[in-house]
């Protein structure tokens, strides 16, 4: 058993002693009679670090590590470059306490600085913050800065992925914003309907882009429709799309949040994960969460500090429009590191891969029988139909450590494909499916 | 502690101004000097409405933010726009720098005279 | 130090991907983007030393002393790290299919099961991502349970004085009032105004206890007892349950609604600010409200469900997983006899510090014995000497130690609130002590040195004013590079 105190029982009697109390019994008789516990906690007994990590294993021995995955919807397998890893697990970022005491910070306040720009950069809006917990919170709160005194309804594209809907809903209900969701039309936001909903009580539309389906939305004709209306336009972007699609500032953004796992963090079982959030200049002070600026010390040094915390709960308590404290520092410092290694070439390179590959498969499945539902341009997902059953196509997958796409009901399936995924896996996956089809 | 003479006060330390039938608002030396120097000041719009005593904006410092209560019910007519630019002002000339001016007063609360707040501010 | 972006030469770069995929290019058309975002241009060799330069500006519980009052510090075990980096959790996709993922599911099921019997708990989510996203969840049981029962009239929330302020602000999400009520002369809730606060507009109380100060409020059956009186619920925010474990239940004090951290309590790594994780856990007649998915443990096999009158998702997925898996390592490491060895010696350290100290600072309620953490109040020597918490909290820097928490909690003037954690040594703490009361002397004998401190860091005092009145949130000068 371990308790990582250093202390022997010896020394902890003796410092008992010293501050004049005979046991710790004693130490804790100020606590009344009616609450203290009489007996001991009914948990196993503690282990020692070899037994602890046999344990822990064997539970994990009981999950599957698929060697090929062409899933996504939210969560996507991309190559993690070594060195991503090697700058991650240094103690000093890992053990670190939020930035507060800038002059013994100045690393981790210099790299969410440098996060703060590229995230900017991505996106190519004006300024980011440190970020926040996910993409689906970021865009619950970036919903929440679009709210004024007259504009309480915000408009939602129903092409976005189903947890962000939801979360989107719950702060809804929690804060009492109106939801108000667009319908779709053959995969993408239906446009006429969006004109002729949104009005001048409207505070926002949010778009995911691509969207659930992969779908390359018309984001800049929505734009021009939501800014007549003197509503704020949010894009839910996804980062590895950045390095070749259309930025959120060139489709004419107010906002742009987005779920950053792609930039070096594994899929995990769903998280940690990084919400990202960038916006312009005008926005900048309704931005939740921590953000980093840059000034000088005494000395005229260059330092760098969290600043705007008027804006947070620390100091602004219950008239914060956020209560959000913690930001995901570690996550943005892996998503750093992976923007730094790959830089815009790499990134360009990775999308092109992302783009390329899952086209490739698009049209050799629907040699296979696998039709493409909707007829339009998409980055690295797709959605198809077929007859195939689902049952035998999966159990086939399963053997050969395939994850196939997620199956949206019986016949339709999201497809995935990442760089990750070599012409060999592709290939095997064809294979598979074309013995099945038989 | 600059108390001028010819304006009004109140005792959350705002300063108060009749000119012609509007009221204008401020924020007194003492304020500034506790506050520290302001960076940042949320005001309401033109147009919104104030009541007495109700809080119709804030001020930012570095580590703090001060609600700025309204002593009297009325309309917004304007607001100091160039101090959201320069908050510091509101440090540098407490006295100009006035914050909002309210038209349509229909209720004012008491307020000190300047003997009145010298004497209040002594008593803190 | 040079940031990325000024070490970067154009036509730098890592080598990470082929150039050529080997695949047909598809081409964008209208969606291509026009321009392409300032990124680093930088080698693998520049990348390494710039972040192992970064790495020797930052300062981690393994680094040293770091006392953060509230913040539990305590030192982030290795295995942890190591359990969370098995490929059979960072490989797995969040939606594969359910017989895949019994392993997760299983480590969601137990850390749940563990962590309601140490609080007292029945049920817990591990969606919330962060203490105060799992205080946001908790009112939203608060609130989905009213409004289930049609009492719309309940929009008052009550927070003592002394309360973090993710509390309030956490009550303001949800459009509640809050009413603050004063803490009396020894630091806990004043039963007569409380009782004066409450009524049919009640929604509920948001507290902790130990309270900020470092105290356990003996009164805590009374407060929970007043509020349930009036239908209210009580939500016990779990960032001080370092001082009781194994003690007490906040279960058994009466609360129904708690959340913890799991990067305080349950020693996994702060990150530099996250990520974390805030579980939220409940009783069982507020279960069906919980965030969905929950996870049911059928027989050893688990499964996936929705709780019938769900709030909803407060983020996607199932939470900070990898973190929860850090977080039941160390509870199968301390098992049921370290979990309260744990508390005894955050305990035990906190006293021993307050004690010593107690001759040279004020300590506003340092008669009483503390929990796992106490308050100094500089206020005395701001006002005769002009020396204040911040300066003192400077200075410590210069001696190698992160300060305490300043400034918290608000009801405590120049305030400096110290945490030392079970994980500490006695050698560790004397040296810590003796530097205390050295810096203390410097008050008189020299106290321009404190005001300028500190000296020996790598920055001094930053000019905050400057970063708020002249905003310079990210690098901009591309032109010049």
């Amino acid at each position: 058993m371990g308790s990582y105190i250093p202390t022997t029982k010896k020394e902890q009697l003796e410092m008992l002693k010293t501050i004049g109390y005979a046991s710790f019994d004693e130490l804790f008789s100020h606590i009344p009679q009616d609450v203290i516990l009489k007996e001991t906690l009914d948990l196993p007994s503690g282990l020692s670090e070899i037994e602890v990590q046999q344990t822990i294993k064997e539970i994990a021995n009981k999950n599957k590590v698929y060697q090929h995955i062409f899933r996504g919807a939210g969560s996507y397998n991309h190559y993690i470059p070594s060195i991503v890893k090697s700058i991650a697990s240094k103690e000093e970022f890992l053990t670190a306490y939020t930035p507060y005491q800038a002059e013994i910070s100045q690393g981790i306040l210099q790299s969410i600085f440098e996060f703060q720009t590229m995230i900017s950069e991505l996106t190519g809006m004006d300024v980011a913050n440190a970020s926040v917990y996910d993409g689906a919170s970021a865009a619950a709160e970036a919903i929440g800065m679009c709210r004024e005194k007259r504009r309480n309804k915000a408009y939602i594209a129903s092409t976005i992925h189903p947890d962000v809907l939801d979360t989107i809903k719950t702060y809804a209900y929690a804060n009492g914003i109106e939801i108000i969701i667009i319908d779709e039309v053959n995969g993408k936001v239906d446009i006429e309907t969006l004109k002729s909903s949104v009005d001048k009580e409207t505070a926002c539309f949010y778009l995911q882009q691509p969207n659930f389906y992969g779908i390359l939305e018309d984001a800049s004709q929505i734009s021009t429709i939501i800014h007549e209306c003197g509503a704020k336009f949010i894009i839910g972007c996804h980062p590895i799309s950045l390095g070749s699609i259309q930025s959120p500032r060139e489709s004419g953004a107010d906002i742009a949040v987005g779920e950053g796992q792609p930039l070096g963090i594994p899929i995990s079982f769903g998280g940690p994960y990084l919400g990202f959030m960038a916006t312009t200049n005008q926005m900048v002070r309704k931005l939740p969460g921590r953000i980093v600026g840059e000034s000088v010390d005494i000395d005229g040094k260059r330092a760098f500090v969290l600043t705007l915390q008027a804006r947070e709960q620390h100091i602004r308590r219950e008239k914060a429009s956020s209560n959000i404290c913690s930001n995901q520092a570690y996550q943005a410092l892996i998503a750093s590191i992976y923007m730094a290694t790959l830089g815009a070439r790499g990134l360009e390179k990775v999308a092109n891969q992302c783009l390329n590959k899952a086209h490739y498969l698009q049209k050799k499945l629907e040699e296979l029988g696998f039709r493409l539902v909707y007829d339009a341009p998409f980055f690295n997902e797709f959605v198809t139909e077929s007859t195939i059953r689902h049952k035998e196509l999966f159990n086939r997958l399963e053997d050969l450590s395939i994850l196939g796409g997620l199956p949206l009901d019986e016949h339709r399936i999201l497809w995935c494909v990442t760089e990750q995924n070599s012409k060999a896996s592709i290939d095997l996956l064809l294979q598979a499916i074309t013995e099945v089809s038989k | 502690m600059n108390i001028p003479k010819e304006l009004k006060y109140t005792k959350t330390h705002e300063w108060v101004k009749e000119e012609e039938d509007m009221l204008l608002i401020g924020l007194t030396d003492y304020a500034q000097y506790e506050l520290g120097d302001l960076v940042f000041l949320n005001l309401p719009e033109i147009g919104d409405d104030v009541e007495s005593n109700e809080v119709f904006g804030d001020v930012e410092s570095v580590k703090a933010v001060s609600d700025i209560m309204s002593p009297a019910t009325g309309i917004v007519e304007d607001i100091n726009q160039v101090l959201f630019d320069q908050p510091e002002l509101i440090n540098q000339d407490p006295y100009n720098a006035w914050l909002i001016k309210i038209k349509e007063v229909k209720e004012v609360n008491e307020l000190m005279d300047a003997e009145a707040y010298i004497a209040f501010l002594a008593s803190l | 130090m040079k940031l990325l972006f000024e070490k970067s030469v154009q036509g730098r770069g890592c080598d990470i991907f082929p150039d050529d995929c080997g695949f047909e290019q598809i081409d964008l058309g209208t969606f291509k983007r026009k321009q392409a975002p300032h990124l680093p241009e930088i080698s693998e060799s520049e990348l390494s030393r710039h972040y192992s330069e970064l790495a020797k500006r930052t300062y981690g519980v393994n680094n040293g002393f770091y006392p953060l009052g509230s913040c539990t510090m305590k030192y982030n075990p290795k295995v942890n790290e190591a359990m969370a980096n098995l490929e059979t959790f960072t490989q797995i996709h969040p939606l594969q299919p359910i017989e895949s993922i019994q392993g997760c599911l299983e480590i969601l099921s137990k850390a749940s099961k563990y962590l309601c019997e140490i609080t007292g708990m029945d049920a817990m989510t591990f969606q919330p991502a962060a203490g105060a996203h799992g205080e946001f969840t908790g009112l939203l049981l608060i609130k989905a349970y009213h409004d289930s029962r049609n009492d719309h009239l309940r929009n008052k929330i009550i927070i003592p004085d002394a309360a973090h302020g993710t509390n309030p602000a956490t009550a303001n999400m949800l459009g509640y009032q809050v009413i603050t009520i004063p803490s009396n002369q020894n630091g806990g809730v004043d039963i007569e105004k409380l009782k004066a606060a409450v009524g049919d507009d009640t929604a509920g109380l948001m507290l902790t206890n130990p309270n900020t100060i470092g105290l356990f409020d003996e009164n805590i059956l009374e407060i929970t007892e007043i509020i349930h009186q009036v239908g209210g619920l009580n939500y016990y925010d779990g960032a001080n349950l370092n001082a009781i474990m194994g003690i007490v239940k906040p279960g058994d004090m009466g609360f129904d609604i708690i959340h913890l951290n799991l990067h305080k309590t349950f020693s996994t790594p702060h990150g530099g600010g996250g990520a974390g994780s805030g579980p939220c856990g409940c009783k069982e007649f507020l279960t069906s409200f919980l965030p969905k998915p929950i996870v049911i443990n059928n027989d050893e096999c688990f499964t996936l469900e929705n709780p019938l009158q769900s709030v909803g998702k407060v983020k996607a997925f199932y939470g900070n997983f990898l973190v929860v898996v850090k977080a039941l390592t160390y509870i199968l490491t301390l098992g049921k006899e370290g979990v309260k060895e744990v508390s005894q010696n955050a305990v035990l350290n906190a006293n021993y510090m307050m004690k010593q100290l107690a001759d040279t600072y004020d300590i506003p309620y340092g008669n009483q014995t503390c929990m796992h953490e106490f308050v100094i109040s500089l206020a005395k020597e701001k006002h005769d000497l002009g020396i204040s918490a911040m300066d003192i909290a400077k200075s410590l820097l210069d001696h190698g130690i992160h300060p305490p928490t300043m400034y918290f909690p608000l009801i405590i003037h120049e305030a400096l609130m110290i945490e030392p954690t079970e994980t500490e040594t006695k050698e560790t703490l004397d040296e810590v002590i003796a530097i205390f009361k050295l810096v203390y002397q410097k008050i008189k004998s020299s106290p321009d040195k404190l005001h300028a401190s500190p000296i020996l860091t790598p920055i001094r005092r930053v000019d905050e004013v400057k970063a708020a009145r002249q905003l310079h949130l990210r690098y901009n000068d591309w032109d010049k590079s």
